[in-house]
């Protein structure tokens, strides 16, 4: 039968393991040493043992406030427990290392500079080998062209990854002339829902929303400040203009507009990309006024239909998001 | 005990003259020298958690609609891979706590090795006969960029997606090829094919661990072979004679030590530090993206790169040359990485100095190379600093535009006066041990002068 194991006996058991030491066993036979002889550091050792004890009851806790639900802050105590089990475990070593291991303080040689033996022999190797050989260069031709051709063709199931000769994808654009504007909820728009002040995000009827030519950014400005250049002449729609929302830049969504609040005052209106501050001018056709963009932001002619809708009247002006080297060559398709 | 196992082993592969030398292998002792087991001690600790967290993730890019405890983000469209990594953030028991450890540890580990470089740099390590090793750890340090920057791209949250944009933006803006490359990687124009996601997967858990691994080991035993280079601190180190601590029994627990504190670190920061909190940025499309976005620490310097650059696209006829954010994000990074990969050599031609060095230079003692390194450092610190321009308006309300100005022109001017006055406080310190030592020597003879009478 088990038998309940008395708390003293447990207590004087700990205290025996803790404190007692082993007679060093007499050796067998006596060797030279090679590691130099040191004084004992009983204190260090102690505290060696209370750093892994400690570490222990880290690990413990760990395991603990992993199965135990009911504790909150279930990422900070896991965190906590880990972390101090794995300190106290390397702080146990530090101990270890600083006072009950010999440190000791060797000099040795650096390696050789060079083996000038060696050197000549691999090199008689490698040459000699090739005495039979006539024709050196022919072979090494032979052998490149063969390598070079394996290599090649390995390489080549890569160009199945992606359109990387058909790069007229790049200039793609869902827009069609007649297609209506829709909210991230499909619902359209209408030219009556688009307020000054107030920024919008279109998409084209149908399309899927995630490709670069989807989203515009649609504002309403006052016609009378409208500069529209003359290739962008009527693309608005009674004041409404509709932009890429694509940063021509690097990529990314424009999400700031400055609604100018005090007219002739206040700095005209402008886009501004988030990601690194390109701005635009939505009253001049999306002219860069700041930041890094090279290009326009495209923009995309609007009409209103019989029963209010917005639709698109065209193509973008020019093809969406970062440029490459082909973005000025087409237009948008 | 041991004898028995040391027979058994010995007997069986014959390796007892290894181990032994291996076991008296000397570590010269100096506090700079753990930089870069810091940095192999966060990568252990990144492929650990990178494996449990790799347990959970999924890498599909499908729109499922949110349904689970975070109801900030409920009925919200998202990528299956975003869903992931939420759910690992809030319904993984551990699983909170081991992502931000590995974002914790990723950032310290770059963190580790950009310092490692900068003690190899400075004391002038990397020269012969270690040039191999430091070009392999260069290797790395790019690697490690690249990966991370998968890493945090995979969980499609608003801020990796915009990361990504961007990525795909600088990949399109490379001269002649950036059109067909982007295209190739990301399977067709942004945001790509639905296998685009696996191909970053598989690059950041395998592809890009592997070649890490391959160049550490390498790495690794190149130093191994040459020895590790010390400073000179007494009379016994040499070119020829290294001092050091034996791997055993010295310097074992003092490595062991510091791997469980690395990791004892990390596991705390991971724990009560936030990192990252992907649930509060929500999912990414590609109309959206947020104000005030910056990317994890080490990739500063190439958005202050892309901020700086004025709006110039170049273009001859109607081809673009060179898109914009090819400056930024492409040639300012391989310009960095293209002297860093050079320098060596480049030393070597200017100073004639083709000899071994075992023994490090304290920076003082080179001060053309310590000068030139500062200013180097000072142009992507200012590069970086570029990069916080917006946070600086929010918190300072100090223009955006002018500070842009601002570090246009310290680009250019601040490398100069740091390089200038680098080299002149080198020269003066030196001048400085000159006369510490005279007055050294004179007290003794002075010593020496008073015994005798």
């Amino acid at each position: 039968m088990a038998r309940r194991a008395n708390p003293k006996d447990l207590v004087v058991a700990a205290a025996v393991l803790l404190v007692g030491r082993r007679r060093p066993k007499s050796q067998p036979e006596r060797l030279e040493r090679v590691v130099p002889a040191g004084e004992p550091g009983r204190g260090s050792e102690l505290v060696v043992l209370a750093l892994l004890l400690a570490a222990t009851v880290c690990a413990i806790g760990f395991i603990v406030v992993y199965a135990v639900d009911r504790i909150p802050r279930q990422t900070q105590f896991l965190g906590l427990s880990l972390g101090l089990a794995l300190l106290f475990v390397a702080a146990a070593l530090i101990v270890t290392a600083k006072r009950l291991i010999v440190t000791e303080e060797l000099v040795d040689d650096y390696p050789a500079t060079e083996h000038p033996e060696e050197q000549q022999l691999v090199t008689q190797i490698v040459d000699e080998s090739g005495s039979r050989i006539t024709r050196k260069r022919l072979l090494t031709l032979g052998a490149a062209a063969a390598g070079g051709s394996l290599g090649a063709a390995f390489l080549v199931p890569l160009a199945s990854l992606g359109p990387v000769v058909h790069t007229g994808v790049l200039y793609d654009s869902p827009w069609r002339r007649g297609r209506r504007l829709v909210d991230e909820n499909d619902r359209p728009w209408r030219a009556a829902d688009i307020e000054q002040r107030d920024f919008y995000t279109a998409f084209p009827e149908g399309a899927d929303k995630e490709t670069l030519g989807s989203p515009l950014i649609v504002v309403r400005l006052d016609p009378s400040s409208l500069h529209l250049p003359a290739e962008n002449a009527n693309y608005d729609a009674n004041g409404i203009v509709a932009y890429s929302k694509i940063c021509t830049h690097a990529g990314c969504a424009i999400s700031l507009y400055r609604a100018p609040l005090f007219p002739p005052d206040a700095p005209p209106p402008a886009f501004v990309c988030p990601c690194h501050y390109s701005t635009f001018d939505p009253a001049t056709g999306g002219t860069v006024t700041f930041g890094p963009a090279g290009r326009k932001l495209p923009m995309l002619p609007l009409m209103v239909d019989r029963r209010g809708y917005l639709r698109a009247a065209g193509n973008f002006d020019g093809p969406v998001g970062p440029s490459w080297w082909g973005v000025r060559l087409r237009g948008a398709h | 005990m041991v004898r028995a196992v040391v027979t058994y082993i010995d007997r069986r592969t014959g390796t007892a003259p290894f181990v032994r030398k291996t076991l008296r292998y000397l570590f010269p002792d100096n506090w700079s020298f753990l930089l870069g087991e810091v940095a192999l001690y966060c990568f252990i600790v990144l492929v650990a958690t990178g494996t449990y967290l790799a347990f959970f993730y999924q890498d599909g890019t499908t729109q499922v609609v949110y349904h689970g405890p975070y109801k900030p983000l409920e009925g919200q469209h998202m990528t299956e891979a975003y869903r992931s990594v939420l759910d690992i953030s809030t319904t993984v028991k551990a699983g909170l706590l081991i992502r931000q450890t590995h974002h914790w540890a990723a950032d310290v580990f770059i963190a580790a090795i950009l310092l490692h470089l900068i003690r190899v740099f400075f004391t002038g390590a990397y020269r012969k006969p270690r040039e191999l090793t430091y070009w392999l750890g260069v290797t790395m340090l790019t690697v490690t960029l690249l990966e991370g920057y998968l890493g945090y791209s995979l969980a499609d949250d608003l801020l990796s997606g915009m990361g990504l944009a961007i990525g795909y933006g600088v990949a399109l803006s490379i001269p002649f090829v950036g059109g067909n490359l982007a295209a190739l990687l990301w399977g067709g124009p942004f945001p790509g094919t639905h296998a685009f996601f696996a191909r970053m997967y598989i690059a950041h858990v395998f592809l890009f661990p592997l070649l890490i691994a391959t160049l550490l080991v390498a790495h690794l035993t190149l130093v191994a072979l040459r020895h590790h280079t010390q400073f000179k601190q007494s009379r016994r180190e040499s070119e020829r004679k290294v001092v050091g601590l034996p791997t055993f029994p010295a310097q074992t627990p003092r490595s062991l030590g510091l791997a469980f504190g690395v990791a004892g670190v990390l596991f705390l920061l991971g724990g009560l530090v936030q990192i990252n909190p992907i649930w509060l940025w929500g999912p990414y499309h590609t109309y959206s993206s947020t104000n005030g976005a910056q990317p994890d620490w080490y990739l500063g310097w190439l958005i202050g790169g892309l901020r700086l650059m004025p709006h110039w696209d170049f273009v001859i006829g109607g081809y673009t040359l060179v898109p914009n954010p090819f400056w930024g994000g492409v040639f300012y990074p391989l310009a960095v990485f293209g002297f860093l990969y050079v320098w060596p050599v480049l030393e070597q031609r200017v100073t004639g100095d083709s000899g071994y060095h075992n023994l490090l230079d304290r920076p003082r003692d080179a001060p053309w190379r310590t000068a030139i390194g500062a200013g180097i450092l000072t142009s992507v610190v200012v590069v970086f600093l570029a990069g916080s321009a917006d946070r600086v308006l929010v918190l300072l309300n100090l223009s955006y535009a002018s500070q842009i100005w601002f570090y246009r022109v310290a680009f250019f001017v601040g490398p100069l006066v740091v390089a200038a006055l680098t080299y002149r406080i080198c020269n003066a310190l030196q001048a400085g041990d000159r006369v510490e030592r005279d007055r050294r020597l004179a007290e003794r003879e002075g010593r020496a002068a008073a015994g005798e009478t």
